[in-house]
């Protein structure tokens, strides 16, 4: 029990740790600042700059920054439709797999363009070896675009007024080449040394003790699962993602990728830390997230290593925690950490069945998702929480007795009118489309009895954590819900394209609009935002517009399943 | 000082009145205005229906009393936000009325001009008859009729109708004293007047209208908090209208007097009902304060200063300069010096000749020398810009000159005196303490030297240390040599200082601070002012300053006290912080009741949720009328706050923001644990 405790602690702490230099590193890569590995780098994105006519010196503004970002977004989506829905013509497809329908492919796609990576299909036998590549190549994009809108963020917060906000392009190469591309390998490289596979041949066969004949799935898996786990996608090769063998071999790999989930989120608040030369403020933030980081994970992997209460009635032993649905290789604790630090962060890859989880670590896992900014999803991430810093300097701007400002920026009636519309849109979609859902169940469940294997509050859970998960851009799932359907994989596309564009699209304008206002110099009277008690007022925000909102929603699933269980 | 007029919080007149007021502002058109209170309001709207439709026979939705009981709530839910907003308006308008009733219908004595040659003819018409452009006249004794500028005449006017202060003041054709406000009264002498402003549309006319929410215009900072509140309004839209299905889901049916209750409940209506009432009550603080402004933004934005432009002359000193130390020089007395320095001055009318005559007695000096005059045969000596001296001529041809060091040094080497190096010495170093050195002769030798002092006024260290823990940076401005200025301002503790100061240096230094992002303010009172008064931010204009200075500015100070400016920022920043603390005050309450209603939605088709029942609520239907009733009453026990505003205090912005935070976040979390647990044992008696 305590060596669980310690192998979680260890990697949370040394993931912090790490991150603080990469921290550093990023902004380095942002602010145009000579990094140590640029030599062997530095020619990789100049060649990616040529072959697309790229000048990475010209400089937007942040409508033009918009324009480049949804562009690219819809060649990609086109593109992916393409390849998903022909892949049984398509080469590279030894095990013969077919096309997807085009709801799935919709759904997957979006679901891959936005960094949501939320699976209705399984990866040994939904997608051929080049859909496979293609999802891969989205995972560093789709990553990529939300790290270079949040550079453009990064220098708007200057003090200064421009509306020169640099390249897109650069910020979205760079990060690519500089930063997703070499821990990938590094991450990669450690996989394949531990076992996973990474080949362009079909299924592995062989013979069984028993004499039955066995197929193994395998491919060009490390590869992929290194970038799943760094750019906060999730979407794994295999369909039991990290929780399969191949993808997470031993406890080595987990903590690795375990680490990797939350690297770059953590030290993207660093990096901004470095590109802005505000030191305290990013250990302000850092801190709020971590806070709230530990709130979920505590009582998580406290409630995972203390059993299931139901089993316990049956008289079975849980010395090992809750360990329906987890790996033995892993053990409770380890599960339940990877289950909060994929949930905080818009990750989305498991290492176990989220849908075993106990009543209260499945609501930790999903208030992760509907706070969405406690580290959250790389670049994204720190968008999220720019809006409740925003919405936080509001209201404790007048209780100092000034209209509120923030970095020197005024903050007026247009920049809350956005801020507000984008933290409304998160309960709205999660909550409405649950609605929606429960509505049309409530009122047949015989027609749509397909959905759910669990009727009472653990189904209402499901589909709620389908809607949490498609709106926070995370990708996990429910395995009880039923949802390979048109209606889910649409209902499903909708709620994760908007989550992820508009909760883009409103924190660059908003830096936008800032970085364009008149800078005004701090003064005694200015309200400081890198103190423990602007600290502590955001993660007051945080809980009672985020996570209270939700109140009600969880009261019916998770909570009245816990109860219930007593 | 001022007299600050007080009216109790709930005067009688005045609760009357916004009680009044309270249900014709029940129409919708008018609640519309404040998306939070509306939408209340069609709750109300909504149980109203619940009602009818029981009484016509339905038996899903509870009890007839309890679906009564919650749509009385809501609807005095209303009434009370209601009451707050005209209660601020009755109060600013009683204070507006209190000024107004000065200038009520008063006999004019207008000037007619007949023909075609300007022949004038006085005829007696009431004040409301006179129009802007028309000439009248007030001799001693007459109420002044209308706001004006004195176009011929000076006159002394007892301004303390308006001002509270009885010492009676001088105002002049031409220059910066020109203007006369209505309803003050001419003591002496005779003026003739230019009516500057049409009946009906004097400043204080418009700030009555502002002040009535006629012409009130939403402050940009009130536009911004409207719509975060509006944001939380839809949020608990949504949380509510999903909850429907989500309780169909679990087969748990839920009233619509428990959905609606909790969507009241949740929304922000403790300071969606008060807004309106902070913003007014801002503007009458600053009434109060004896300051019209000309619109709420100008009080916001005082709050935001950085940087305050103060005339040194009334503000940072007490009014010119004062003679604060007789320096004889070697081998002339103490006694022998002051009289002659007394002789030299007893002609002088300037403040510091006065001020001489006025230490000399203090130190001591004997009544009969300072008897003088012409029939004693003495002659004065005026100041002159070419002898740069003044003095007497005592009979026997005795000479006392007074005046600057380089001045009497002329006189007195002309004569071949010699001049002490010590009295050089003295004349120095009081010029480099700031003060100004005026040497003395006596038949052409020198005798001593008087030292003047500007006397800065007790307590305004103090204030601009106060400010300056505000973060507001106070510059001083004035006409002295920069090396005087520098003295003055490091004494008084200003952080900067304009010297040698002509109306354009102002201007310059305003448009370069605000060049840097900074908020600027300043009062004024001159016509060279007003380009610098409509520059600034927030400009003040004092009453007794010229029109234009009024027009420029955005307040105009009735009591023509320079350090009202601080009093000024003051009310701005208390006004912000009222919002922001009863805007955290009221989201804080969230927590509470979502615990009190969400368990009481649930408990009867779930009842494991018992155990969120944290408070022990006794039943759903006093759980929800418990949260409902807290809701409502809060709104009442506020309107003290809301209306006095949250007390400032200078202590830097993270220490301010901390404990309003404790007091108004943590306290927004517990009271409402408190009050609705206690109304909950209240209540449960009868179900």
């Amino acid at each position: 029990m305590n060596t669980e405790i310690l192998g979680i602690s260890i990697t949370f702490i040394l993931t912090l740790l790490l991150a603080i230099p990469l921290g550093r590193y990023i902004g380095k890569v942002y602010s145009e600042e000579k990094n140590w590995p640029d030599r062997f780098l530095a020619p990789l994105d100049r060649l990616f700059f040529k072959l697309s006519g790229i000048r990475p010196e010209k400089e937007m503004n942040w409508k033009q920054h918009l324009t480049a970002l949804l562009t690219i977004n819809l060649v990609w989506f086109l593109f992916s439709m393409f390849i998903l829905m022909n892949m049984q013509w398509l080469p590279l497809n030894p095990d013969g797999n077919p096309g997807m329908s085009a709801d799935l492919a919709f759904n997957t796609t979006i679901s891959f363009v936005s960094n949501t990576n939320l699976q209705h299909y399984s990866g040994e036998t939904g997608v051929s070896y080049l859909g496979q590549l293609v999802l891969m190549l989205f995972q560093f994009i789709s990553a990529g675009a939300g790290m270079a809108v949040c550079a453009v963020v990064f220098h708007a917060m200057k003090e200064r007024t421009t509306d020169k906000l640099g390249n897109f392009y650069n910020y979205f190469v760079k990060s690519c080449t500089r930063i997703l591309l070499p821990l990938s390998i590094v991450l990669a490289l450690l996989l394949v040394f531990n076992g996973t596979p990474m080949t362009f041949q079909g299924k592995s066969q062989f013979i069984s003790l028993q004499g039955d004949t066995v197929n193994v799935s395998r491919g060009p898996a490390a590869a992929m699962v290194a970038i799943k786990q760094l750019g906060t996608n999730g979407g794994g090769f295999f369909g039991a993602n990290s929780a399969h063998p191949l993808e997470n071999p031993n406890y080595f790999t987990n903590m690795a990728e375990c680490a990797s989930i939350f690297l770059i989120p953590v030290a993207m608040v660093f990096a901004m830390g470095y590109v802005l030369k505000k030191r305290r403020l990013a250990w302000t933030i850092f801190g709020v997230m971590t806070i709230g980081c530990l709130l979920f994970l505590l009582p998580s992997v406290y409630y995972e290593m203390k059993g299931n209460p139901a089993i316990t009635q049956m008289g079975i032993n849980q010395q090992m925690g809750s360990m329906e649905g987890k790996e033995v290789r892993f053990g409770s604790a380890a599960t339940a950490f990877w289950s909060v630090v994929t949930t905080v962060t818009s990750n989305g890859s498991v290492n176990g069945v989220h849908d075993s989880l106990t009543p209260l670590s499945g609501m930790m896992a999903m208030l992760g998702m509907m706070v969405n900014s406690f580290y959250g999803g790389v670049g994204v991430g720190f968008l999220n929480f720019y809006i409740f810093i925003i919405i936080a300097v509001f209201i404790s701007g007048l209780m100092v007795g000034r209209t509120p400002e923030f970095l020197g920026k005024k903050i007026e009636a247009k920049e809350m009118k956005i801020a507000v519309i984008i933290a409304l849109l998160h309960p709205l979609l999660i909550l409405s489309a649950t609605a929606l859902s429960s509505h049309l169940y409530a009122h047949d469940p015989a027609t749509y009895a397909g959905w759910l294997n669990n009727p009472g509050s653990h189904g209402f859970s499901a589909m709620l954590y389908e809607y949490t998960s498609s709106a926070a851009n995370n990708g996990s799932n429910f395995a009880s819900l039923g949802n390979n359907t048109p209606y889910w994989n649409i209902t499903c596309g909708i709620v994760m394209l908007l989550s992820r564009f508009l909760p883009i699209i409103g924190p660059l304008a908003i830096a936008g609009i800032l970085a364009k206002k008149k800078y005004i110099p701090q003064s005694a009277g200015t309200l400081k935002t890198d103190t423990g008690t602007f600290g502590i007022m955001v993660l007051a925000v945080i809980f009672i517009v985020a996570a209270l909102s939700f109140f009600p929603a969880l009261t019916l699933g998770p909570l009245a399943e816990f109860f219930g269980m007593k | 000082m001022s007299k600050h007029r007080t009216t109790r919080l709930f005067e009688r007149e005045l609760v009357a009145e916004a009680l009044k007021q309270s249900f014709i502002k029940l129409n919708p058109r008018i609640l519309f205005r404040n998306p939070v209170m509306f939408t209340v309001e069609i709750g109300c709207i909504i149980m109203l229906g619940v009602c009818l439709w029981i009484l016509s026979g339905n038996r899903s939705q509870g009890s007839l009393t309890y679906n009564i009981l919650v749509f009385a709530i809501l609807f005095i839910t209303i009434l009370f936000a209601n009451f707050a907003e005209a209660l601020a308006e009755a109060r600013g308008k009683a204070q507006a009325n209190s000024l107004r009733k000065t200038r009520e219908e008063t006999p004019a004595k207008w000037i007619q001009t007949v023909g075609e040659i300007f022949v004038n003819e006085i005829k007696i018409v009431p004040s409301s008859r006179l129009k802007k452009g028309d000439l009248f006249l007030c001799e001693a004794g007459d109420i002044i009729p209308m706001d004006g500028e004195i176009v011929q005449g000076l006159a002394t006017i007892d301004e303390s109708a308006i001002t509270g202060e009885s010492a009676p003041v001088i105002r002049e054709a031409g220059g910066d004293k020109s203007s006369v406000t209505g309803g003050t009264k001419v003591l002496s002498d005779k003026i003739k007047v230019r009516v500057t402003t049409e009946p009906g549309e004097s400043f204080l006319d418009k700030m009555i209208a502002l002040v009535e929410g006629a012409s009130r215009q939403k402050t940009p900072n009130e536009i911004a908090l409207t719509i975060l509140l509006a944001g939380f309004t839809l949020v608990f839209v949504i949380v509510c209208v999903t909850l429907k299905p989500f309780a169909d889901f679990a087969h748990t049916p839920i009233t619509i007097a428990a959905f609606i209750s909790l969507f009241v409940c949740l929304i922000p209506t403790t300071i969606g009902g008060l807004l309106s009432a902070i913003g007014i009550a801002g503007m009458d603080r600053a009434l109060r304060a004896n300051v019209i402004t000309k619109s709420g933004k100008a009080v916001e934005t005082a709050g935001d200063i950085d940087t305050l432009l103060l005339d040194k002359t009334g503000t940072i000193t007490i009014g010119n300069r004062k003679a604060t130390h007789f320096w004889p020089a070697a081998n002339i007395s103490q006694q022998d010096f002051m009289e002659a320095c007394v002789l030299a001055s007893l002609a002088d009318q300037t403040p510091e000749g006065k001020s001489i005559i006025e230490l000399a007695v203090a130190q001591g000096l004997s009544a009969p020398s300072l008897k003088g005059g012409e029939e004693n045969g003495m002659r004065f000596i005026d100041f002159t810009a070419e002898t740069r001296s003044s003095g007497v001529d005592l009979p026997g041809n005795i000479q006392i000159r007074k005046g600057a060091y380089d001045s009497i040094h002329h006189i007195v080497s002309k004569a071949g005196n010699p001049f002490p190096d010590e009295t050089t010495e003295k004349v120095k170093s009081i010029a480099s303490n700031g003060g100004t050195p005026l040497v003395v002769s006596h038949q052409k030798k020198v005798w001593g030297v008087i030292e003047l002092q500007d006397i800065i006024k007790p307590g305004i260290q103090e204030r601009f240390d106060r400010l300056r823990k505000m973060g507001v940076k106070t510059v001083m401005v004035t006409g002295d040599n920069p090396l005087t200025a520098r003295y003055i301002a490091q004494k008084a503790g200003v952080d900067d200082f304009i010297a040698e100061a002509k109306p354009e240096d102002k201007m310059n230094y305003i448009k370069k601070e605000q060049n840097s992002g900074k908020l600027v303010a300043m009062m004024g009172d001159g016509t060279n002012d007003a380009p610098a008064l409509a520059q600034a931010d927030v400009g003040v204009a004092m009453n007794s300053g010229t029109q234009a200075a009024k027009e420029a500015g955005n307040m105009v100070d009735l009591d023509n006290d320079p350090t009202k400016l601080i009093e000024i920022v003051e009310i701005g920043k208390q006004l912000l912080m009222t919002r922001g603390t009863l805007t955290t005050f009221s989201i804080a309450n969230d927590v509470a009741k979502y615990f009190a209603i969400v368990p009481a939605l649930f408990i009867t088709s779930l009842p494991s949720l018992q155990a969120l029942n944290i408070m022990r609520l006794h039943s759903p239907e006093t759980a929800i009328l418990s949260a409902v009733i807290f809701n409502a009453i809060i709104i009442p026990l506020l309107i003290p706050l809301a209306l006095k505003g949250v007390a400032y205090r200078p202590i830097g912005a993270s220490a301010l923001l901390r404990r309003n935070l404790l007091i108004y976040g943590l306290g927004g979390i517990l009271v409402p644990f408190i009050g609705i647990k206690l109304i909950d044992i209240l209540i449960a008696n009868f179900f």
